[in-house]
């Protein structure tokens, strides 16, 4: 017996020798932190393309390619430095899916990234910060930038006929960078903004900010802060108080942690976050349904983001940063035969076959500008205590 | 245009009255413990806030056993029902604490100093425990009926523009506030055991001349503190919700009450308890609106006609505490001095 077991083990070993060029990706979200409800399933969309294409075994001639994950808490940049760094020099992670919010993301991309140039592509980071950042060729977002969430934003809430507005953001890049796209738009468009003030995360009692709020006035509340945090903490408060019954929520605010809280007190409450109704978001709720997780906010991006990374290492023919940063916005966007979710065996096999691919995936991927996604949105409305779909923009 | 008093009256109701009621009873819950330690074992107990936490936790986790069992008081919270287990479990921390730590540095007599770096030490501990077991996430664990009368029904049967919205916990928190207090003030002035605990208070040479057991009051004076934590931290739990930091942060204000009323006064707790929650409160209320009610159109204020920022909640405890060490360190009601 034991030596049935010796040699399965030395059949492994020279098995994983046969493989020595294994590609490692690492996966940094806030497993930790104030969107630790979301991060596990945006984990999960960029591990799902991860396992899709080591099981293929197409990419650059059969290598394999694991995930590592590294926790990034969305707040503490010098915890996510840290877990980079680990991901970068001690697991040797060829390029990374992350990280999630706006302030650590450019911690990471500052201190780490451009000190060993290894590629981030982020599924989340919004922040209008990041499109102007120095970044030397090596940073993408499968996110559409804050500063076009601001404009659609507008958008929703002019058409749905409030012109007066109240405005609290979470005190960072994020919720700073996206009050500013959101106030400037909606003045732009002739609406008027009564406040616009910040809060901390992380207190026990929100009911002297909503007060200040409440005094400013306005038809509808708008929260730009986290769901799991502050943001849920103003909404409670202005429930109670009555002081708002109609509230906007971006993108940090939209997930079932916010309704299973408040229900159908909700009613009635609108907001957008990044999405597309593309054929490829529908294979991606199936595969994701599949696989055991839910496709909810930025999963689709995550998916996106491990897949454009993957692909760009085929067209570049290494899985060295150096290599693919010059390559990712090549397959991501036209010319090139359309790639949806699911279909990443095939367009290894494409590249592989000197052919051209036009990444769409999950989330209608287009990167424009500094390697951004041009923003599709969807526009999600509270009935019956849950989010439904209002329309895609 | 005349002013518009009753706007103005239920708007100040709604968002500097109601609140600042249910806080200032929950400040002087706490500050009522820490000034009763202070009195009789002669330290200021940096870990109240944490023992405040411990008790809340017992009465989360119980909450939600009793909820799956579908244990419930139908309107009022379940945590009411789960509060006794709370405060035997923080009883018996706080027992726990002093039969490890606290015991040793009074019977060597050590400085009050020492005793106050020592709580720090268990407060530390108890942070870890909370932390281990629950987490450092918010819990929430309120249950029944959220209000007694909601904003829009106030808006309704009223037919002003203004809510007032009123919640079950916050008429819970100071109807129980009142009862503690009467309870603990009767105990205090009427048996035989709060007697020995005030003369051993106000003369400890004397006390044990007379016989009464040191060991026994401290006892009873740890029991008595550490239900006084476990209903505040529960009330206010229920009020707002759970998180182990804010109880850590409530440490400031409720200090900032026991020592603005006088610390080892029990009355003075209560007093310093709703000023520094109304001080609070009016520091950091934007008046824009109130004003709008009351004073014509032309001198209606353009800002937010808010002193300080809500950032700055805390620093009004600071500046109270600084005002009061200063001007008056015997408290209000001429309690010891730190």
């Amino acid at each position: 017996m034991h030596r049935v077991l010796a040699a399965a083990a030395g059949a492994v070993l020279i098995a994983s020798a046969a493989h020595a060029d294994e590609v490692k990706i690492g996966v940094m979200v806030g497993f930790t932190g104030p969107i630790e409800s979301l991060a596990p399933d945006i984990a999960a969309g960029a591990e799902l393309a991860i396992s899709e294409v080591s099981d293929s075994g197409n990419l650059l001639g059969g290598s394999s390619v694991t995930a590592v994950r590294g926790d990034t808490t969305c707040t503490d940049a010098a915890a996510a430095t840290a877990a980079m760094d680990r991901l970068v020099t001690s697991d040797r992670v060829n390029a990374v899916v992350g990280g999630d919010c706006s302030g650590v993301t450019t911690a990471m991309l500052q201190n780490v990234a451009k000190a060993t140039g290894i590629v981030m592509i982020s599924p989340s980071a919004t922040s209008p910060a990041l499109s102007t950042i120095e970044d030397n060729g090596l940073f993408f977002r499968t996110a559409p930038s804050d500063a076009r969430q601001g404009q659609v934003l507008t958008e929703v809430i002019m058409e749905r006929g409030h012109k007066t507005i109240a405005l609290t953001y979470t005190n960072n890049d994020y919720g700073k960078g996206l009050a500013d796209s959101i106030k400037t738009n909606f003045e732009a468009a002739g609406g008027t903004v009564t406040i616009s003030v910040a809060h901390e995360d992380g207190k026990g009692d929100y009911s002297a900010e909503v007060a200040a709020l409440a005094a400013a006035g306005g038809d509808v509340l708008v929260v730009a802060g986290y769901l799991d945090q502050g943001g849920k903490g103003i909404i409670q408060a202005s429930l109670d108080t009555g002081a708002f019954d109609t509230f906007v929520l971006p993108d940090g605010m939209i997930g079932d942690t916010i309704t299973d809280a408040f229900g159908s007190d909700l009613d009635g409450s609108f907001g957008t976050h990044p999405g597309t109704d593309s054929t490829g978001a529908a294979t991606f709720g199936d595969m994701a349904t599949a696989a055991g997780f839910k496709a909810g906010p930025f999963t689709a991006e995550a998916y996106d983001a491990a897949a454009l990374l993957l692909l760009a290492m085929q067209a570049a023919g290494s899985s060295d940063s150096g290599m693919l940063k010059d390559t990712v916005l090549q397959v991501a966007n036209a010319p090139g035969e359309m790639i949806f979710p699911g279909e990443l065996a095939k367009a290894l096999e494409i590249i592989a076959g000197g052919g051209d691919v036009d990444y769409v995936g999950a989330s209608a991927v287009e990167l424009i500008g500094p390697g951004e996604s041009a923003g599709n949105y969807r526009e999600v409305e509270v009935r019956g205590g849950k989010f439904e779909t209002a329309r895609y923009r | 245009m005349l002013p518009d008093l009753p706007h103005a009256i239920v708007l100040l109701g709604n968002y500097v009255v109601v609140p600042g009621l249910a806080y200032a009873a929950q400040l002087a819950l706490g500050a009522l413990g820490i000034t009763l330690v202070f009195g009789i074992l002669r330290f200021a107990n940096l870990a109240h806030g944490d023992l405040m936490a411990f008790g809340t936790m017992v009465a989360v986790l119980v909450t939600w056993q009793f909820q799956a069992w579908g244990l419930g008081l139908g309107p009022l919270p379940t945590g009411l029902l789960a509060l006794p287990v709370a405060i035997l479990a923080a009883s018996a921390a706080a027992l726990a604490a002093d039969r490890l730590v606290f015991r040793y540095y009074r019977r060597v007599h050590s400085a009050p100093i020492v005793l106050v770096m020592a709580s720090v030490g268990v407060m530390f501990i108890l942070n870890g425990i909370v932390r281990f077991i629950i987490g450092p996430d918010d819990q929430s664990f309120s249950d029944g009926a959220r209000f007694i009368i909601r904003a829009r029904e106030f808006r309704q049967l009223t037919g002003l523009e203004e809510g007032l919205a009123i919640k079950t916990t916050q008429c819970l928190t100071v109807a129980v506030a009142v009862v503690v207090v009467a309870a603990l003030f009767w105990f205090l002035q009427r048996t035989r055991t709060g007697k020995s605990m005030r003369a051993y208070s106000d003369n400890e040479d004397l006390a044990l001349l007379s016989g009464i057991n040191p060991d026994r009051v401290v006892a009873i004076t740890w029991i008595i503190a550490a239900s006084l934590a476990a209903i505040a931290g529960t009330l206010y739990g229920l009020d707002k919700s759970f998180k182990p930091f804010t109880y850590f942060q409530l440490l400031l204000p409720m200090f900032a009450a026991a020592i603005v009323g006088g610390i080892g006064q029990p009355l003075g707790a209560i007093a310093g308890g709703f000023i520094v929650a109304f001080s609070e409160l009016t520091v950091t209320y934007a008046y824009k609106k109130f004003l709008h009610y009351l004073l014509p159109d032309a001198w209606e204020p353009t800002g937010l006609a808010q002193l300080l920022s809500t950032d700055y909640k805390f620093a009004v405890s600071f500046v109270i505490l600084v005002l009061v060490l200063l001007f008056r360190p015997t408290g209000l009601f001429r309690g010891r001095l730190l």
